[in-house]
């Protein structure tokens, strides 16, 4: 078998995903990205959606990240997020929920200003949550 | 001198309150053990993120339009302090060294014709400050550190706070008071600057110097990214500050009751012996008593 990608998710809580794995595909800003083996050194920023992590041809692990970065080096592939956790651990009817919270969190703030900015990220992050569910 | 009753119940009394901090110390430790493992839990991520932002950090280095949480506004007059306490008191001078840090910050700074303001995590820092510097405080924040585990959300909504009072030009500079916990019985208070941010250096051979940071690809490139990791930066450098000062707090407070209870100890041993001798006197009173009314017969 092939060398393996060393792989790492964390996340400032604790550590969600550490081993090695075949190729990981994450949803970087400009699009999404594969990584295998002895990818070229990168540093990426990462919108909200899914990482998902393959062994051979098959995804392993799915994983919702709220937004991060991604490094990879030739030590391996970390991927750093601010919130996230496994895709299967949320069902359809709690994203939905969230992203009504979050919409109604964003009407509520009137004025613009960095409050409003953030809002409308947290319905960004709710609404890839939903279509990460739906899919 | 009191009486033998008098003895009996402070006994009684000075045993009731060694089983409560005893109880309270088996309590911090447990606690202390729950901080320590989110501690360790939250250390990859710091050092993931230390060593990203050192690389990227380097390339823009020296770029005029460098982000201003890096470079910072050019002035040094209005500072913005985080005092990050505990909620509850019985720990020694956990919070008091904190807070006696942070006024001491502020009377240097107001001597040099500059301004200082608080942001208060946790409600011991401030009822103390709220007594002469009630003006001061910005913000207080509220159930935090009481919480069970530390959330990250909750770094994240402090972070915001900084952020914005930077950009609107309210401060300069941003620092955290803590304690930085070192074992279980000693912490050390530390100021840690979080605007501008204070890059980590990289321990890498700095001999060439742009030959590591060359070799990487940056997406969408190192402007963008640094914007969106500067605040991120920040919220981690806040966690990181409180869960240490949660353990700090636990450790503090484990010591102080072990101290506690140990005096206690002492306290009962002494009492119990001016018990059991002034218990003989009475005794050996009355027998003379009745001795010496023998010998009149």
């Amino acid at each position: 078998m092939a060398e393996q990608l060393k792989f790492e998710l964390v996340s400032p809580e604790q550590r969600l995903a550490s081993g090695d794995c075949d190729m990981v595909v994450m949803p970087g800003e400009d699009g999404d990205l594969g990584v295998l083996v002895e990818h070229s050194p990168l540093v990426t920023l990462l919108r909200p959606g899914v990482v998902s992590i393959y062994q051979g041809d098959r995804v392993d692990r799915r994983f919702f990240v709220a937004g991060g970065f991604a490094e990879v080096s030739e030590e391996g592939c970390t991927v750093l997020i601010e919130e996230g956790f496994p895709l299967e651990d949320v069902t359809e009817a709690e994203a939905g929920q969230r992203l009504d919270t979050a919409k109604r969190d964003f009407a509520d703030i009137g004025d613009d200003g960095p409050a409003r900015d953030r809002a409308a990220r947290a319905v960004a992050i709710a609404e890839a949550l939903v279509d990460a569910v739906a899919a | 001198m009191p009486s033998l009753k008098d003895l009996r119940n402070r006994i009684g009394s000075v045993k009731q309150t060694r089983k409560i901090t005893s109880a309270m110390k088996l309590v911090a430790s447990s606690k202390l053990k729950r901080a320590q493992d989110q501690a360790e839990r939250a250390r990859p991520f710091a050092e993931s993120m230390a060593r990203t932002l050192a690389n990227v950090a380097r390339t823009v280095k020296g770029m005029p339009d460098a982000p201003a949480l890096l470079s910072g506004s050019g002035k040094d007059e209005n500072h913005l302090f985080i005092v990050a306490t505990a909620d509850r008191g019985l720990c020694g001078g956990f919070n008091t060294s904190i807070v006696r840090g942070a006024r001491r910050r502020l009377a240097q700074l107001r001597a040099d014709g500059k301004t200082a303001k608080f942001i208060c995590v946790g409600r011991k820092g401030r009822d103390l400050l709220r007594r002469d510097h009630a003006d001061l405080i910005e913000e207080y924040v509220d159930g935090v550190v009481a919480k069970r585990r530390l959330e990250y959300a909750d770094a994240e909504r402090i972070a915001a706070m900084v952020v914005d009072r930077f950009e609107a030009g309210a401060i300069d500079t941003a620092t955290i008071i803590f304690n930085r916990f070192k074992t279980a019985i000693s912490s050390e208070l530390t100021f840690r600057q979080l605007v501008p941010a204070t890059i980590p250096e990289v321990d890498e051979a700095p001999a060439d110097d742009d030959t590591p940071s060359a070799l990487y690809t940056f997406e969408p490139d190192e402007e963008t990214i640094l914007e969106r990791l500067l605040p991120m930066n920040l919220a981690v450098q806040i966690f990181n500050a409180l869960v240490e000062n949660v353990a700090s707090e636990q450790g503090a407070r484990m010591a102080a009751m072990d101290n506690a209870t140990r005096n206690a100890g002492e306290m009962i041993e002494q009492l119990t012996l001016s018990y059991n001798r002034q218990r003989q006197a009475a005794i050996t009173k009355e027998l003379i008593e009745i001795v010496s009314g023998a010998e009149a017969l």
